[in-house]
Formats: structure tokens, sequence, C-alpha cells
């Protein structure tokens, strides 16, 4: 502040100003460069594994995973691929003896305090999701992050039917959640008492998921019968 | 926020400074949106504040080394630079350390950027001091940083969640106190942390008259209504 | 109030001081403290000592450390205490009731620098720290009534510090009350469409806090403090008249959905908020327009709150926002004493 009150204008040529700037944006540029190189391997590895850990949650055993997306013509893997802006992600998953053991996707949906990410399995035989897990949430402690805990909750994905109409363009029944104590159908989410919203948001992010991939992928179901 | 710059001090001194007299975060109330936000547990926060404390270190020490050839005139804009460039390097080495670390301090990384502490250290004492008593007052700050962080972190923790660095202390039946992981928690706690060292500061100034006064800054909290 | 304070000199003599009308107001809360009692035995009993005691304590220890002497004796940490004890469920924790104590006064209080400093209620500060402490175990409720009440404690009382309330389930069973719902009648309501009769509210027989059951009771102990002028009539008078009325015209509008004025004003802490919380003379307006204003923001507040909220009851927020709003609409209905001569603001309230 005080070099401001000694008001003598000493005159900066524009050229160093500019060499000034440009000496600092090279020195930064090579080192974000530099450290963006070396940790890219790290980095990757980290995401699969954490990928591998989600997956293998909600699909028990389950050794290997392959990232693919569906579109309205079929389905590709990721890798070596861009992925269309209206394709859906979603991983095919591999037991030991190289099978398919399911389908692993991703459902999102707004719940108390933002978006609640959840990770489902989808079993092909039963037509099920066989099981989930959550991704990201910020829902309140105690209350909204029941959805990890509570059993009775969870009970409602050992088998949550969500098979196609007989036209193969929608779930025959959509995934949806009810009041605490009155699921009656095997498509129907019993809701936490005391923490509906985030529940329903479950629900919600399922069935869009579902409902998104589930008609792209059933289809072609036998190219991934057994792992590439 | 403008140092009393007093003559020529040690470098012992530099590296004090920001541990207790010019605290960033009791002392001089800096740096509040990661204190508030990311200090729900004693990792978050130490992580946090050893993130901090590299920034700032490293970019004091290059702002410092660089201080004579940057016109006065383009002088934010290169700290900017400077500043952001390290907090890149931290962003990718946190995910290459850990993921679960990256999504628990979430944008709070990348946000270090726009904290006031690293401007304002950089401008107010890098931008005018040698290398080396430029770094060591930069890691003293990111010291004084994570300690203050860790203070409320800590609190936040054990009250939160019945833990203390992940270990549980009070056993299976904790009743845990949901506000404290809330975004209210943090202002509470930091609210008491600031009313202590108020405290503590008037009973030392009250102790020591004549010239202990001019060195206290008085925070925001207090008896000042 | 308005008669009595804020006057330049030269100052009357009167005998009405501020530690004068505390006691009163403490006097005013006994016979809803023995309702209390009476409904929910021996644990509501320690529940309203302890939290009480926690609050003394609190006020003596902040009250010394910053060299003001004994504060005490201004009754006025006695009222937080009492209040604070009435707006939680007779089977709270007593240790959950100690950090409510220690909130209200540390945070309500203390921290703003004592009596008349403080721009929120600090019972209701206190409530506010403990319902988003501690959410689950505030809005679970054991029966009024229940016959081992005087002989026994509620098994929730006397959880240890720091621990998981313990379980209550048997002890209700015991009570041998019928038909007992965990909820309260704003629950009940908002989630099952169930509305208690006016009955029901008359003679304490709902689940809730123990202040939220005694609406008689406290109009009676309401009315004589307002009598003796120690407290201002017309802030209950405009958060119930608001209340009723917002909730009239939505009643009328969508009759289906929205309940009869009667069950929005009996039911809850409306009544005990309005008549001893909203009156608090630090954290409310003095210029009489103001009165209204804040009185009437309460009581649409916490209509607003309870239908299209996600909370069951608003009172305890509308009151913390409306005191939070008091200095603003202080400044704004200031009446003008002398300068550039406008129409009397004092004059038309609503």
């Amino acid at each position: 502040m005080t070099e401001q009150t000694q008001a003598a204008p000493v005159f900066t040529s524009t050229a160093s100003m500019i060499r000034a700037l440009g000496l600092i944006a090279t020195i930064c540029g090579v080192i974000i460069v530099g450290v963006y190189e070396s940790t890219l391997t790290p980095v990757a590895a980290n995401k699969k594994l954490a990928l591998e850990r989600q997956v293998f949650k909600v699909l028990p055993g389950a050794k290997h995973v392959t990232e693919y997306f569906a579109t309205a013509s079929g389905i590709t893997p990721t890798e070596g691929h861009t992925v269309p802006a209206d394709a859906v992600r979603f991983y095919a998953v591999y037991g030991a003896d190289k099978k398919l053991a399911g389908i692993a996707a991703e459902g999102s949906s707004a719940g108390y305090a933002d978006q609640v990410r959840v990770l489902y399995g989808y079993d092909v035989t039963k037509q099920a999701i066989v099981g989930i897990g959550v991704v990201s949430m910020r829902e309140t402690p105690g209350i909204g992050d029941k959805i990890l805990t509570d059993e009775d909750f969870l009970k409602n994905f050992k088998e949550l039917d969500v098979r196609l109409a007989g036209d193969m363009q929608a779930l025959a029944n959509a995934v949806k959640t009810v009041k605490h104590g009155t699921k009656k159908n095997a498509w129907e989410i019993d809701a936490i008492s005391g923490a509906t919203v985030t529940s329903k948001a479950v629900g919600r992010g399922i069935n869009q998921s579902a409902q998104a991939l589930l008609p792209k992928l059933v289809p072609h179901i036998d190219q991934l019968r057994s792992q590439p | 926020m403008s140092t009393p710059e007093k003559k020529a001090p040690s470098n012992m001194d530099e590296l004090l400074d920001g541990l207790w007299k010019q605290n960033p975060i009791f002392v001089m109330v800096l740096g509040m949106c990661p204190t508030l936000a990311v200090t729900v547990s004693a990792i978050n926060s130490i992580s946090m504040g050893l993130a901090t404390t590299f920034v700032l270190a490293a970019s004091c020490l290059l702002v410092s080394l660089l201080r004579n050839a940057i016109p006065k005139e383009v002088r934010i804009a290169s700290f900017i630079v400077i500043i952001a460039t390290f907090v890149t390097v931290v962003d990718y080495a946190i995910q290459a350390i850990s993921l679960d670390l990256y999504e628990a301090l979430g944008a709070y990384i990348k946000l270090i950027v726009a904290n006031c502490i690293l401007l304002g250290r950089a401008e107010a004492h890098a931008a005018k001091t040698p290398p080396i008593p430029a770094t060591l007052n930069a890691f003293g700050m990111g010291i004084g940083f994570t300690i203050g962080l860790l203070a409320i972190g800590g609190v936040r923790e054990i009250l939160g969640a019945g833990k203390l660095f992940g270990i549980s202390l009070f056993g299976p039946h904790f009743q845990p106190w949901v506000v404290m992981v809330l975004p209210p928690g943090g202002f509470f706690v930091l609210a008491c942390w600031l009313i202590v060292f108020a405290w503590f500061k008037q009973n030392k100034a009250n102790k020591s008259k004549p010239q202990q006064g001019c060195h206290t800054t008085p925070t925001t909290e207090g008896s000042r209504a | 109030m308005s008669k009595i304070e804020l006057r330049a000199a030269p100052h009357v003599h009167a005998p009405r001081s501020v530690e004068n009308i505390m006691f009163n107001v403490v006097l005013a809360l006994m016979p809803i403290c023995i309702f209390s009692v009476w409904q929910y035995g021996l644990s509501s009993a320690v529940l309203i000592v302890t939290v009480t005691a926690t609050c003394l304590a609190t006020e003596r220890f902040f009250s010394k450390a910053s060299g003001k002497g004994n504060t005490l004796a201004d009754w006025s940490a006695t009222i937080t205490g009492l209040l604070l004890a009435l707006t939680l469920p007779p089977s709270f924790p007593l240790w959950m009731g100690a950090v409510a104590g220690f909130a209200a006064i540390a945070l309500g209080k203390a921290l703003f620098g004592g009596l008349g400093f403080n721009p929120f209620n600090p019972a209701l500060v206190g409530r506010a720290f403990v319902q988003a402490a501690f959410p689950s175990t505030i809005a679970s409720f054991v029966p009024a009534f229940a016959q081992q009440r005087f002989t026994s404690f509620v098994p929730s009382t006397w959880t240890a510090p720091l621990m998981i309330p313990t379980d209550n389930t048997g002890w209700i069973k015991d009570a041998a009350v019928d038909a007992f719902t965990g909820a309260t009648p704003l629950g009940r309501w908002k989630f099952e469409n169930f509305t208690y009769t006016t009955h029901d509210f008359l003679s304490g027989a709902v689940t809730a806090s123990a202040g939220e059951t005694s609406a008689i009771l406290i109009l009676l102990c309401g009315g004589y403090l307002a009598l003796r002028k120690f407290m201002d009539w017309r802030i209950p008078v405009a958060v119930v008249g608001s209340a009723a009325l917002l909730a009239w015209i939505l009643h009328l509008a969508v009759p289906g959905r929205y309940p009869e004025p009667l069950f929005v004003v009996l039911s809850g802490g409306l009544m005990l908020g309005a008549v001893f919380m909203a009156t608090d003379m630090a954290t409310s307006p003095v210029t009489p327009l103001g009165i209204w204003i804040y009185g009437a923001l309460i009581g649409v507040l916490t209509v607003v709150i309870r239908y299209f909220g996600g909370l069951t009851e608003g009172v305890m927020y509308a009151i913390l926002i409306a005191n939070a709003a008091s200095p603003l609409i202080e400044q704004f209905t200031q009446p003008r004493a002398y300068g550039t001569a406008k129409t009397d603001t004092a004059g038309g309230a609503k």
C-alpha cells in the first residue's frame, strides 16, 4: 500500500511487462505439464481401482470390469472411442470364469442436499437390480446417509424388478419409491421413514438410468456374454 | 492485511510469526472458506492444511525469486498465475496419492487459489523479501493455518463422529452431534476458538500493559459489540 | 413495556426493575412447569432442574470470566433454563439437556455480551442447537399420563453422557396408554393427515414437548404478566392473530388440505412461543408499529414453515428469524420526532 503514495511514476516499458509475464507463464507451464505427465499413470490406476471397488461391491463375485457405452444403434467399448453425447455409459462385469457376471451403471438424482449418485448392479438372467452402492452424496449425516446402512432399505435391492416391457422400449414397471411400509410389488422401493427425500432420490436415479440404458442394452446383451 | 514490518526480523521470527502472533485463522481470520468447509475431520484438516502450506511456501519462494523481474503493473496477474500453478500441482498430486481424500476435499483444493492468505502473503511479504525468509515465513503461516484447521477439525470430528483421526474414542454407543459435521458446526467451533484466543490475549495484554497493546488485533468476536 | 423502556431523562423512580419483571416471569412459568411434571412425572422434573441448573452454572461461569460479577440475581438465566426445558421432549436425556442449556447461555447470550445484547432468544438458540445436533432424539416422545410416571424414570433420561439414548420401548409398553404414537399432533397432521380435537389439546392429552400441551395454562399465566404490564400483550396477540388469520384463509381456500385455525393455534409451541419467547424484551422491537409487524411476521412464518416447509414445527425458526429482523423493523418504524413533516407512522397498524 505504501508504494502508491510515492507517486513519482516509474515508467515500465510494454516490452518488459510482456517479457515478465511471458517468463512466468513459461515457468508455470513447464511445472504444470511436468507434474501432469508424471502423475498420469498413478491417477489412472487410482481411478480404476476406485471404480472396481465400487463395482465389486454391487455385483459379488466380480473380478474384471470393462467400460462400455450404449447408443440407439448398439453397444461399444469405451476404450479407443469417443463417447457420443446421447450415449449411456455402463460397465460389463465378468467373474473369475470370464463369464458375464452382470452390468453396473450409475444413476443420479437430486436428494436433500445435492445430487445422490448411486451405482447399481443389474443381473441379466433375473432382469433385476441385485445391489446398489453410493458413489457420492451430501445428505444429512444420521438421516439421509441411512441409505448406506439401513438394512431394511438395502433389502429392496436384493432383487428389484426392472424387466423390460414386451416392446423393449421401456421398463415394464417404472421403479418407484413408496412410503415406508407400503411396498407391495417387486419394482417398488420401501422408503426409509424419516429419510424419504433421499430414498426417493435413489429410486428416481435408478429409474431414469435403467429406463435410458436397458432398452438399448438388452437387445445386444449377447455381445457381452463372455469376456472379450 | 499489512504486516507490521519490523527492522530485519530473524529467520526464526519469520517462521514463528504465522504460528502464533499472526496466525491466519485465529488472529487474521483469513481463508475462512476452507476453514469452515473441509474441517469435518482431523485428517481432512491436516490434508487441506498441508496442501495450502505447500502452495504457500512454493509460490512465495517463486514470487520472492522473481520479485525484481516482475513490474509492479502486472504483479497481481503474475502472483495469481504462480499460485494457480502450484494449486494445480497439488490437485494432481492428491489425485495420485488418494482418490478418497480428493473426493473429501472436493472443490476446496482448487479453491486454494482464491484463499486470501496466499495472495496476501505474496503481496505483503514475499514480494518484498529475499527467498529464504520469505519461504520460512510462508511455511510458518502454512503451519499456523494447519494448526488452526486441525483445532477446528479435531473438535468437529470428536463431537460429530466420536472419533479422532478415524479412531473411535467412545465406543459403539456414541451419539454423534449431527450439527458438528454440518456447516453450522464449523461456525460454532470457530467462534468458540476465537473466544478462547481473544480471551487469552486479553489476559496477556492485561498482565503486561505498556508494549503489547499495539500488536493486539481485535478479532470479530469479543466484547466490542 | 414501551411505557418503561427507552425513555430519555428525567427518569421517574418506578419499583419495576429488570429483576422484578424477570422474577414475575419465573413465577408465571411455575404453573406450566408443575403441569408438565404432573403430566410426565419424574423425568420431566429432573430435566427441568438439570437444564435450568446448567444455564445458571454457564451464566455464572461467563459472568465471572468477563468480570461482570454475579448476574444470576437478574433471573434471566433461570427463565432461559425453564423455557428451554419446556420446549424439549420430557424423555430427553439429561446430558443432552445440559448441552442445550450450555449452548443457550454460551452461544445465545454470553457470546454477545450478556443480558440485553443478545440478538436471539437464548432458549431458542439452545433448542435450535440440540435440534440440529440430535435431530432424532428431539423428535422422540413418551406418552403423557403414563401410570408409572411418579415411580420410575423414563430410561432415556439417565443415558450416560455422549451415548445414544437408552431404548424406551419397554417403558412405553408399561405405561398402558392406548393408541400411543410417537408423533406429535403436527407430525401426525403433516404425514398422516390426522387431526386432534380441540378437547385433546385443552386437556393436555396429546404427545408433545411439555410446554406445548397446556394452551389454557399458558394463556392464564400470560394474562397475569400482561395485566401487571410485565409483558407487551400486543406481541402474542399479533403472533396468534396473524397465524390464525393465515390458517383461516388457507383453510377456506383449500378446505380438505389445511386444518382449522384453532388446530394451528393450539398445536405445537405456538402458544408458549408467542407468550414467553417472542415477548423477550432484548430481542423484540420497541416501536408501536414495529411490535405489530414483528408479531405478524412470527405468526405468518410459523404457518408457512408448518405447511410448506420440511419441518413439522416452525415456531422456533419463525421467532429466531423475526429476532434477526427486529433491529431492521425498528429502524423502519422509528416514529419521527422532528425533521420533515411526514404522516404519523405509529398510527395505522395492519
